[in-house]
């Protein structure tokens, strides 16, 4: 039952100093096919309900499976592309137990004979000493199907206690679904929480690059579990996991793993016992809380799927999916960081903002790197923040910010045009080209023009044309503020400076 | 002309409405008023698609008035086991959970049989999810053998056998998992076939044990289910266990009927202890027609085979436990005790399965669980695998020495209805001929041979052929066949009382 | 012959509940007793099967089935909903949930 009273936890460096986190890490990756698992019907997000169902995944008697190729090819790339060993033969199974959101009341997934296993993947986090990689081993990866969508009525909240009853959705029933889980994570100690983060980011960045799914945490194409236990020392026997679910942000993972060892250590510290159990992650009051407890007599009663046969990928085949795999993001990452000839900290900041892709894309079309960055990273990603959509949801493409800037390099924009710019592309005014044209927002480059406010500005402040006359450059900045307010910000400030220093006869 | 049309095989049927003699709706109400004055006795239809079939008829009437080419069968009516799925019709599987279902799409097998202008009269009875040797395990009441309405058609194919035997339609469609169509034809004096596991599609069979399940042709004459066969069979992608190899010839192969210097075994495990006398003595007289006509008799030893019932109660209740675990009250069927409090969907789901389901079904998915449970599962479900290897190794020995092999059917003739229905291992033990060629996969016919002396039922011959071979079965089956008729002077349902 | 196993009330009531089936109280012994037959019947399984005998799940050797990924038509919402016990908003409505899955 979930409780609405917080539970007590342990300021976080005291839990650190009395104990060793352990990870296990669960992620569920929704594949971007076509189709669904075990039959033809489409994986569209958001169609009517039940209008993406056909007899086999509303588990009608007598319907039968068919294995969807490009899911177990799918599946295979993320193993190869996650150092996994891929199965020369293997099968799928059925996992038993009653639930209304799974049509046939068992899951046909994978058991002892998984397609990937025995992989690992480098993540960097940034430590007290520097940026630091982690081995996470991957202990396997599986192929499934997702099961329906329950929505919950009557009651107050929609959730699933205290509603009347519940109505079920099947057009998710049978998505193919990868799901990937890692060997026990150890020796991160206090960088837990950024482990586990940096983890389910890498991987998220590997599966956008493989082009197998969409990623989108937040309408759970990619979902992630946490387990988490606590021991005294590294060398002391791992602990009660709990695990902990719901966590649909990349922000949360981390979040979710540090809380859940802050309440573990109260427990413990308290000389309780950790329940093995499913928790819920709570985003806005950033808790869990206790969900099933996971008895022993949770029996899936598995065995090999009969309707189905077996899964022999050709080496050969393998060989020529390994063989074109997408450059590794990591390796990806060091060539574009060299490249740019940024640091560690600026590196970290594109990709953890998930802009690298945008920004790469940005500069190869001719933008500076750092400009590009500036705006990726930083004005475009708090638009991003405030609307709550991914960076690449933003109406606005590399091609758009990388001819903003080319205008900038022109003289055309300034800085400050160019962010009216941008801001005319993100509300649907056109390109950039077009911006420009019907908000007026070129440079005034005609010296004709300026001349004139210089002038202007000159007979204003005759004191300040003197200081300057007398060598005190430093004060032309006060007359060219003066011509840029004037020509409303569409004057080029170093055109201005340059041609009032030649109507003063001084010299930088 | 009505009884005349019920009596003719279904390529005479099929031969006289390609010509013109009769049209396919004649065919049509002849066997419906057959079905109208016998089956309230009968009992072999859970559901009679009066207007459909004769929809279908027309449409076979009007494709031949303009010319159109029609297949082998067209015009045939058929009747069709409840567990195979037909677009709009009530599919009950002979269970009460599915009362009122109609599924909205075709089997695979019923969707060939309307696209080859076959004529579906309705859905015949069963044990209940085809669990079952005597289809008194059906939610709807026994089916009756047409030879003595007290006693058992078999089962659990029951319900499609008695409709052929009682002539309410010349073909049927049943569904084998462990000799479920071989047994009922056995001991209804019929002819049913279970072919090559995947030569026929799965996709719309409402899966019993899915790695035992085929459907086959239910008839009278060995032609007609190779004709039928040949309608039904194929590579279907929706069905992902079903072969790919071009269906063996089994009209050829019937047509052919020689069995000159092939050479058949005699199971040595099956036949002794346990059979019923005169089911011997008729069977013994079959081999001696097959080496008159010319075939070497050699008798194989399949060692394994004591231990294939028990591993056949292992492997169907852990499927079946599984299979039957969507019927739940939620998407299609009844729903039970929604009213009864406050109940949560757990609880509606366990009084469902409760109130819809029959005893033996509930027996065998406790049995299943059982075996599949963390614990037992490698003792039980894994050793019974292991069982499986070895049936198949006793097959291919038997298959290097012998073309095909041959043993009765099933160990009596029909037994009284209620005798057996309280002892499950006694009614298990009806299926121990048939059940090896289950677990291997491999094809497997029955045909009549005979009335044991004692008590005047039919007995019924099992011929087995290797993978794929099924048109072994075909031919070995019809030159018996014929050899047989010669010396009974006219199809041995001729002797069964009138109705 | 192998052993029989005791099956107890209790065990039934288990595999009941895993196969959520809600039989009645009195009828735990009638199956108990019935299930230990069946099962000492089928035990003699562990007679014959050694290690060194592979399991067999399919009868037949197949391997590599695919179906390409392309759609095909589904059900309307109304064909699908057709056989449902009870349905609201176009989806099948069932009662409170207890469990969380
Ligand atoms: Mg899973
Ligand atoms: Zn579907």
């Amino acid at each position: 039952m979930s409780t609405s009273t917080a539970d007590a936890v342990v300021p976080y460096d005291e839990v650190i100093a009395e104990f060793d986190p352990v990870l296990g890490l669960e992620v569920h990756v929704e594949l971007g096919t076509n189709t669904k698992m075990f039959c033809g019907c489409p994986t569209e997000f958001g169609a009517e309900p039940n209008t993406q169902v056909c007899p086999v995944c509303l588990g009608l008697p007598g319907s039968m499976p068919a294995v969807n190729a490009t899911a177990v090819e799918s599946a295979i790339r993320i193993g190869l592309a996650l150092n996994c060993k891929i199965a020369t033969w293997c099968r799928f199974a059925r996992k038993n137990y009653f639930y209304p959101d799974m049509p046939k009341n068992f899951q046909t997934s994978q058991y002892d004979e998984p397609i990937c296993y025995d992989g690992y993947l480098d993540v960097d986090v940034e430590t007290d000493e520097g940026m630091k990689t982690f081995r996470v081993g991957i202990e396997r990866a599986h192929m499934e199907e997702d099961t329906g969508k329950t929505s919950h009525q009557g009651g107050a909240t929609g959730r699933i206690h205290g509603a009347d009853y519940s109505l079920v959705d099947y057009n998710r029933a049978g998505i193919p679904l990868i799901e990937i889980v890692t060997k026990t994570i150890e020796g991160t100690g206090k960088y837990a929480p950024e482990v586990a983060r940096a983890y389910v980011t890498a991987l998220r960045e590997i599966l956008r690059g493989l082009g197998v799914s969409d990623v989108k945490m937040e309408q759970g194409s990619l979902r992630c579990d946490a387990n988490v236990s606590l021991r005294p020392s590294p060398d002391a026997k791992l602990g009660t996991r709990t695990e902990t679910k719901n966590v649909n942000s990349l922000r949360s993972i981390e979040r979710a793993v540090r809380y859940e060892m802050t309440r573990q250590a109260a427990v413990l510290r308290a000389g309780g016992t950790i329940i093995q159990e499913t928790r819920h992650w709570h985003e806005d009051t950033g808790i869990t809380t206790s969900g099933r407890e996971k008895s022993d007599a949770e029996d899936y009663r598995y065995f090999p799927e009969p309707d189905l046969v077996p899964i022999a990928p050709d080496p050969a085949w393998v060989e020529k999916l390994r063989s074109e795999l997408p450059e590794n993001p990591a390796v990806y990452q060091a060539r574009l960081q060299a490249a740019w000839g940024i640091s560690d900290f600026d590196m970290m900041a594109v990709v953890r903002s998930g802009a690298l892709d945008l920004v790469a894309e940005t500069v190869a079309l001719g933008a500076d790197q750092a400009a590009a960055r500036k705006w990726w990273v930083g004005e475009l990603t708090r638009i991003a923040n405030d609307r709550a959509v991914e960076l690449t949801e933003l109406p606005i493409t590399p091609a758009d910010v990388a001819r903003v800037e080319a205008l900038v390099g022109e003289g055309a924009l300034n800085d400050k045009l160019a962010r009216q710019v941008i801001e005319g592309v993100l509300a649907g005014e056109g390109s950039p080209d077009e911006v420009v044209a019907a908000r007026g927002l070129a440079v005034v480059s005609d010296d004709g023009p300026l001349l004139e406010a210089i002038d202007a500005a000159l007979a204003e402040s005759p004191d300040v044309a003197e200081k300057i006359r007398s060598g005190k450059v430093a004060a032309a900045g006060a007359i060219v503020g003066a011509v840029m307010k004037a020509t409303r910000g569409q004057a080029d400030a170093g055109r201005v400076r340059e041609l009032l220093l030649e109507r003063l006869g001084v010299s930088e | 002309m009505t009884s005349e049309l019920i009596s003719l095989t279904a390529a005479e049927t099929a031969s006289k409405v390609a010509s013109g003699e009769v049209s396919a709706v004649e065919v049509a109400n002849a066997h419906l008023d057959r079905i109208g004055a016998v089956d309230e006795r009968v009992h072999a239809f859970l559901y009679v698609d009066r207007e459909g079939a004769l929809a279908a008829a027309d449409a076979v009437d009007k494709a031949r008035a303009a010319g159109e080419q029609l297949s082998p069968l067209a015009g045939v009516p058929l009747a069709l086991k409840d567990v195979m799925t037909q677009k709009g019709i009530p599919t009950t599987c002979g269970s009460k959970i599915l009362e009122g279902w109609r599924p909205p799409y075709d089997a695979t097998v019923t969707a060939r049989l309307k696209a080859a202008g076959v004529v579906i009269l309705g859905k015949t009875n069963m044990d209940e999810f085809a669990m079952g040797s005597s289809t008194e395990h059906s939610a709807y009441g026994p089916t009756h053998n047409p030879w003595d309405l007290d006693r058992i058609p078999g089962g659990s194919g029951g319900g499609s056998a008695a409709a052929v035997a009682a002539f309410e339609a010349p073909l049927a469609i049943g569904t084998d998992t462990g000799g479920s169509i071989r047994q009922p034809a056995a001991v209804t004096g019929t002819v049913g076939v279970k072919p090559t596991y995947g030569a026929v599609s799965r996709y719309g069979l409402v899966a019993l044990a899915s790695s035992l399940d085929q459907a086959g042709p239910c008839s009278r004459t060995v032609l007609d289910a190779a004709l039928l066969q040949s309608v039904i069979a194929g590579h279907d992608p929706m069905d992902s266990t079903s072969v790919t190899d071009p269906v063996p010839d089994v009209v050829g192969a019937a047509l052919r009927a020689d069995v000159k210097g092939l050479k058949i075994g005699i199971v040595r495990e099956l036949g002794g202890e346990g059979y019923q006398a005169g089911v011997r003595q008729r069977f013994d007289e079959a081999v001696t027609i097959l080496e008159g006509l010319g075939a070497e008799i050699v008798e194989v030893s399949c060692p394994h085979f004591p231990y294939a019932l028990a591993a056949y109660y292992l492997i169907l209740p852990s499927e079946c436990s599984s299979n039957l675990a969507k019927f739940d009250g939620v998407r299609f069927g009844i729903r039970v005790g929604e009213g009864d409090g406050d109940p949560s969907i757990e609880q509606v789901m366990g009084r469902t399965r409760a109130a819809g389901f029959g005893d033996e079904t509930i027996r065998r998915i406790m049995l299943g669980t059982y075996a599949l449970s963390a614990g037992y599962y490698d003792a039980y479900y894994g050793q019974a695998q292991k069982v499986r290897t070895l049936i198949q190794r006793d097959f291919a020995a038997a298959f290097a020495q012998a073309d095909v092999l041959i043993s009765p059917t099933a160990p009596t003739t029909a037994f009284k209805l209620g005798e057996k229905l309280d002892d499950p291992l006694a009614m298990y033990l009806n299926d121990v001929a048939t059940i090896p060629a289950n677990l291997a996969g491999i094809p497997g016919m029955s045909l009549p041979v005979g009335l044991a002396p004692e008590d005047g039922l039919p007995v019924g011959l099992q011929i087995m052929a290797p993978a794929l071979a099924d048109d072994r079965l075909y031919n070995v089956g019809a030159a018996l066949e014929a050899a047989l008729l010669q010396t009974w002077g006219h199809p041995i349902l001729q002797e069964a009382p009138s109705l | 012959m192998s052993e029989t196993p005791s099956i107890t009330r209790e065990d039934v009531a288990h595999l009941a509940k895993l196969a959520r089936i809600d039989l009645p109280p009195e009828s735990l012994d009638h199956y108990a007793e019935q299930l230990a037959v069946i099962l000492g019947a089928v035990a003699q399984v562990s007679e014959v099967a050694a290690d060194d005998v592979p399991a067999t799940s399919h009868p037949l050797p197949l391997v590599n089935v695919f179906r390409e990924d392309v759609v095909r038509g589904s059900l309307t919402a109304e064909e699908a909903l057709s056989g449902a016990p009870s349905v609201e908003s176009d989806r099948f409505r069932v009662p409170r949930i207890l469990d969380e899955a």
